[in-house]
């Protein structure tokens, strides 16, 4: 809260925004646009819309997954619950990364649809799980990726977010970025594109639900006056 | 110490139409037995997820057998896929270890604690619905007609004769019966209905 009053006091009303949004009876989230502010002037914002852990779940749903094979990370858990309280999704979760390549590769051999829920970091521990299960044997595996240290103003601190990219496209991955409700289409566009190839797909998920790109402001200020 | 075609010939009796997952030393042994290979999948270099891949196919596919002849060093690479089979608890899965105590297929070289851990004691610890441990094969013989009826996720620790392979990879030639596990996919796929 501290951050939100520092940025309504600098930042013209204009360009703040709050929005209480209410996820079922008792989750609520606060989201703000953010203003990156240098010397009193706005530079850019941040994202202005957020995306629902519910958004996911009825992609999920659309694309008729059956299992969603997972490793939680700290930003996730009511996406976690809601999934838990879905009759028709068998939520697996996995001591390691990799281990949900591997079973998500067995249930589609099996005839059911997965998707395997984990963060970038996750993504990296899993490349041998990917070349050789998704990618040698031609299978469909939709990665939904939580994409840590994401920012959308090109300063990137953490390494996790820099290599995510670079990562995919070395292994001739297609991805595609939801930052947000709006972009939330994507989602099927990925599950479209796994089966049109028969190759893995991955989502990055670049929001800040997750909470990975709230930065400290005074960071942020150190980051650009650094360069 | 059980040997490996001794093992297969037993698990043959039994087996029906259950899918068979074998990886490393498992794949040499089931190669030689198995009379379904549409229904076997030999997931080669998977660094030890075989037993993932099988959990997969067993959920997916409730009212098949699945079972999967798992390595040591393979399992030891990937410990955590008890915890993870407990959990999920497929009641059709069967998971077998074939323990040697060597990555056989390197050119014998130790698997680390080989001689101070057991695998059966993790799978009991870690939540299997039944765990059983075997070194000669007149015990198991008597035992596996119910490890095949028995309600899983079942683990087997198979104390095995080591069959250590020393050619480097490169030099070896591939036995013709032993297709790519992408071949193997595409023909399980088929005989499921699921490509």
């Amino acid at each position: 809260m501290q951050y939100i009053k520092y940025i309504n006091n600098k930042v013209g009303k204009q360009n703040k925004c709050i929005y209480l949004l209410a996820l079922e009876k008792h989750f609520y989230y606060i989201v703000s646009t953010v203003a990156i502010l240098l010397n009193g002037e706005v530079l850019m914002t941040e994202q202005q819309a957020m995306l629902s852990p519910l958004t996911i779940l009825d992609k999920i749903k659309e694309n008729n997954v059956t299992h969603v094979i997972y490793l939680p990370d700290s930003e996730t858990n009511h996406l976690f619950i809601a999934m838990e309280e879905d009759p028709n999704i068998e939520v697996i979760t996995v001591g390691r990364e990799a281990e949900t390549m591997a079973i998500a590769a067995g249930v589609i051999v099996g005839g059911k649809i997965p998707v395997c829920l984990v963060q970038n970091t996750g993504m990296m521990e899993s490349g041998d799980s990917i070349r050789g299960l998704g990618l040698d044997c031609n299978l469909p595996i939709v990665m939904i990726i939580g994409y840590r240290g994401w920012t959308r103003w090109g300063i990137t601190p953490d390494s996790a977010a820099r290599l995510t990219e670079p990562t995919l496209n070395a292994w001739g991955i297609q991805y595609y970025l939801v930052e947000h409700d709006g972009d939330a289409d994507r989602i099927t566009l990925a599950f479209q594109t796994a089966a049109a190839t028969q190759k893995p797909v991955a989502v990055l998920v670049g929001d800040e639900y997750h909470g990975f790109n709230r930065m400290n402001l005074d960071e942020e200020r150190k980051i650009i006056k650094e360069g | 110490m059980i040997n490996n075609d001794d093992l297969m010939a037993e698990i043959k009796k039994f087996r029906g139409k259950a899918i068979a997952i074998p990886t490393m030393t498992g794949s040499r042994g089931w190669l030689d037995s198995s009379e379904q290979p549409s229904r076997d999948v030999s997931v080669g270099g998977a660094m030890g997820k075989a037993s993932n891949f099988a959990m997969g196919l067993a959920l997916a596919q409730p009212d098949t057998k699945v079972v999967c002849f798992d390595g040591d060093g393979s399992l030891n690479m990937n410990l955590g896929t008890m915890m993870t089979i407990a959990g999920a608890k497929p009641k059709n899965l069967i998971h077998f270890v074939l323990n040697n105590g060597y990555f056989s297929v390197t050119g014998g070289q130790p698997i680390a604690a080989a001689d101070e851990a057991n695998f059966s004691q993790m799978a009991a610890g870690a939540g299997y619905a039944a765990s059983y441990e075997f070194d000669n094969i007149e015990d198991f013989a008597g035992k596996v007609e119910e490890i095949f009826t028995a309600e899983g996720p079942i683990f087997v620790h198979i104390h095995s004769v080591p069959e250590i392979q020393n050619e480097p990879i490169g030099r070896r030639t591939r036995d013709p019966r032993n297709r790519s596990t992408n071949d193997a996919i595409k023909d399980l796929r088929k005989e499921l209905g699921t490509l």
